[in-house]
């Protein structure tokens, strides 16, 4: 976890801005931008596989062994709705947040 | 042993260069620097070196490719002058930034325009405030030892900052004098290995420079800059410290000639110092208590040194060779004059601003001073304290 | 073994993580993330970026969407920076400073803005210098990070917040510059046009030959901006499509200097269809204005038939 904080005093910072944790972003939570939500019908799904690759977000995740993807990773879908229409399928579809 | 030997200022760069033997030096030709890069491609087109010499399409690139290799845990270098450096100047900002230790030989020129090629101290100056140790230098031999002591300083834990070191273009770049190198071995010995913390290359530890530093950060990220601009006195003076018991040749912050009892004292950097000494002789003998304090380190300032150093005078002049075109003096001048108010001393102070553009400075100019200083102290008067020194300008 | 994209997507990790702060829907991301998936797993890689979206939004501190190693310094000068790291490898490597059985690679993304403008120097004499590295441009034809201002690679008569379609002048005066082409006047090994099309197989099999063909390499990338585009954020692939059907962005690589268009379009489409669906052509179809539609399909067509002509010309063998 990144200790680095608003709070964190100077000399607890690291030097120039340096980031020693690669890939830490994903800490990050980016759901919350999102104000219409991918539904995901997995009796639709064919598991083709271009969802994975349009998601902007790697918000889609995908089983390593049966290359099968499962559903949404809402802490970090921002709801733009690529995917949904990429899948040739019908197998998302977009719904307000909170309806 | 040392070797004796006759070699001109960037000459002698070059060679500093080749002992240290970089990992990367990335450079592009500006007079009257671009010796630097061509001797040095020379050592590497003869196998000298290790180095990756790469001949990049210009100074903000040389500086960016800097960057990029010193991060990527490599020791780099380049060498610039005037318009050179001034175009390097987002990326000499972003270097001392990310704290990384490179070093740069800056052969100092007028800064265009209207274009000169001659020197002056206005390349240095535009980059005071930018995070870098500065080290400035006499001639051949300060120039060559404070190369050799750069890497050390800059590397230091402590300090992890770009360091600079000063020549004047032409008078000592271009000047061939007698020096003392070092032998190759020693200088490998001295100047050491370079093992970063934390590198790019490394695979096991993948890491990010240069983020996008917001509100909560950015404050503190120049405060540790600051901190470690500060440490670099005692750095700085340690190196010199063991610099001197191998070479025997002693370097402090700044030099202090015949300052003690003087009553009139020069302030000044580079070349101008030699010039300077020659007149303090001339007048000593001629009872004249005239005196220098020569300034090294001007990055970090060494302010309560200075200020201390100065006190006996009784009247002192400090010569800018840059005009800051602000009204009221010179970068040197007013660093002299905050070090000399914040420790409380009142002695009457005068700026000269000279030898802009590689306008010759006599030992007559100097000597000028010296009287002038003289009349301050007699009359108390000091009427202007921004003055020109060896312009043509119509008698009133 | 023939391009899969589940294989790929599903068990090559990715090394442009989520948590990235890129605006929802944005072209750049799905296209950088193949891009680095084409890197052997085992392989370390230093990734340079210029100031520009990508970069700000990847690398807030303290967090880094990058899990290579990554460098930004400033907005012009991606090619030399990565220039300086790729140099600090070969010194350190030759003197064995390095591990001997481990390879890093090294990419630098650009937007438009970075590339064809403010980092043109910089990448023409990291290429000319022939280091071993990959520069990514992706192109979404503007400076979208200040707030999409006209690039030399915005389109003809684009509709941009210091080229805004007024009463007098319609949108941006002059056509876009062809950086693919000033890539090939440097003569590197390898130069490709790509973007996220169809299982995105183009996109994949361009850069893995771009990161591991020895020299500079270079990828010229579309990445729509559905906010400078003025097209709603789900539409990301449908624009890509009409790009490359249309011949507005032309799929080829140039090869040793032997060019290769990778897809001509079945039945090339009118540019009305890629213009049509985006605000910033919106003028273009005002009634009066069929003249500039008639000349940028003119523009594709010329551009096009030169690609054909190029392609004809070195193929055939003497």
């Amino acid at each position: 976890m990144t200790e680095i904080n608003s709070k964190t005093p100077m000399e607890k910072m690291t030097i120039g801005g340096n980031i020693y944790e690669a890939g830490n972003a994903k800490e990050f939570k980016t759901g919350d931008w999102r104000s219409i939500r991918p539904v995901f019908d997995k009796e639709k799904c064919k598991q083709c596989g271009l969802c994975f690759a349009v998601c902007p977000e790697n918000a889609i995740p995908v089983n390593k062994d049966t290359l099968n993807r499962e559903d949404f990773n809402y802490d970090y879908c921002k709801g733009c709705g690529v995917c949904a229409k990429t899948c040739p399928f019908g197998a998302i579809t977009m719904k307000e947040e909170g309806v | 042993m040392s070797i004796r030997e006759r070699l001109s200022g960037n000459e002698a760069a070059a060679i500093a260069m080749k002992q240290i033997n970089p990992d990367v030096v990335a450079a592009f030709p500006i007079t009257p620097s671009t010796e630097i890069p061509q001797y040095f491609s020379t050592f590497v087109a003869n196998g000298e070196v290790d180095t990756e010499f790469v001949a990049v399409e210009s100074e903000h690139s040389a500086m960016s490719a800097c960057i990029g290799a010193q991060a990527a845990g490599a020791r780099a270098m380049t060498a610039t002058s005037a318009n050179g450096l001034s175009l390097m100047w987002e990326m000499i900002y972003i270097a001392s930034s990310l704290r990384l230790p490179i070093v740069l030989s800056l052969v100092n020129r007028a800064v265009s325009g209207p274009l000169n090629i001659h020197c002056d101290h206005s390349d240095a100056m535009g980059v005071r405030d930018s995070g870098w140790i500065m080290l400035f230098s006499e001639n051949n031999q300060e120039a060559y030892d404070n190369l050799l002591m750069a890497n050390r300083i800059a590397e230091n834990e402590k300090v992890l900052l770009p360091l600079m070191v000063c020549q004047d273009g032409f008078i000592t770049s271009h000047s061939i004098e007698n020096i003392e190198l070092e032998q190759d071995e020693e200088v490998k010995k001295f100047v050491g290995e370079y093992h970063p913390k934390h590198y790019l290359l490394n695979d096991k530890e993948p890491m990010a420079v240069g983020p996008l530093d917001v509100q909560p950060y950015l404050f503190e990220h120049k405060a540790q800059q600051g901190y470690a601009m500060k440490a670099a006195k005692e750095v700085i003076l340690e190196v010199s410290r063991e610099f001197e018991k191998w070479t025997g040749r002693h370097y402090g912050l700044f030099e202090e000639y015949m300052l003690d009892d003087c009553d009139f004292a020069i302030v000044c950097m580079n070349s101008t110092a030699g010039t300077t000494k020659a007149v303090v002789d001339e007048l000593r003998k001629k009872g004249i208590k005239a005196g220098l304090l020569k300034i090294r380190v001007y990055r970090p300032f060494p302010s309560e040194e200075v200020a201390k150093a100065l006190s006996k005078a009784k009247a002192i002049a400090v010569l800018d060779k840059a005009d800051s075109l602000n009204g009221m003096g010179g970068a040197l001048f007013e660093d002299v004059a905050s070090s000399m108010y914040v420790a409380g001393k009142n002695i009457p102070l005068v700026n000269y601003i000279y030898g802009i553009g590689g306008r010759d400075t006599t030992s007559e100019d100097i000597k000028s001073v010296y009287t002038d200083l003289n009349e301050i102290l007699k009359t108390g008067k000091i009427d202007n304290p921004y003055r020109y020194l060896g312009l043509r300008k119509e008698e009133k | 073994m023939p391009y899969n994209l589940k294989e790929i997507v599903g068990k090559k990790p990715s090394r442009f993580t989520e948590g990235h702060r890129m605006c929802a829907g944005c072209g750049a991301p799905p296209v950088a993330r193949m891009i680095l998936r084409a890197l052997k797993e085992e392989d370390h890689a230093v990734i340079s970026g210029a100031t520009g979206c990508m970069e700000v939004s990847t690398f807030i501190y303290p967090y880094t969407a990058w899990t290579d190693s990554f460098i930004h310094t400033a907005f012009e000068c991606a090619g030399a920076t990565l220039s300086g790291v790729e140099a600090a490898y070969q010194a350190m490597k030759r003197q064995g400073k390095l591990p001997e059985d481990k390879e890093t690679k090294f990419i630098a993304f650009g937007g438009d803005g970075g590339t064809y403008d403010i980092g043109l120097q910089a990448l023409s004499g990291a290429m000319e210098r022939g280091h071993d590295l990959t520069y990514v441009c992706y192109d979404n034809g503007a400076y979208m990070n200040t707030g999409i201002q006209r690039s030399s690679a915005t389109p003809k008569f684009s509709d941009t917040t210091t080229s805004p379609a007024g009463k007098v002048l319609p949108g941006k005066m002059q056509p876009r510059k062809d950086l693919t082409k000033i890539m090939a006047g440097h003569h590197i090994p390898y130069i490709a046009q790509t973007a996220a099309f169809m299982n995105f197989k183009d996109l994949y099999e361009k850069a893995e030959k771009a990161i591991y063909t020895k020299g500079p390499t270079f990828l010229n990338v579309l990445s729509p901006c559905p906010r400078g585009w003025g097209y709603p954020t789900e539409d990301l692939m449908k624009i890509n499509k009409l790009a490359i059907d249309t011949c507005y962005w032309p799929l080829y690589e140039v090869v040793d200097g032997v060019y290769h268009i990778t897809y001509k379009p079945p039945k090339k489409l009118p540019i009305e269809e890629f213009l049509k669906p985006q605000k910033r052509f919106k003028h273009m179809f005002n009634p009066g204005n069929e003249w500039m539609i008639e000349e940028f399909q003119k523009e594709v067509d010329s551009r096009w038939q030169e690609l054909l002509d190029l392609e004809k010309l070195t193929n055939t063998e003497n």
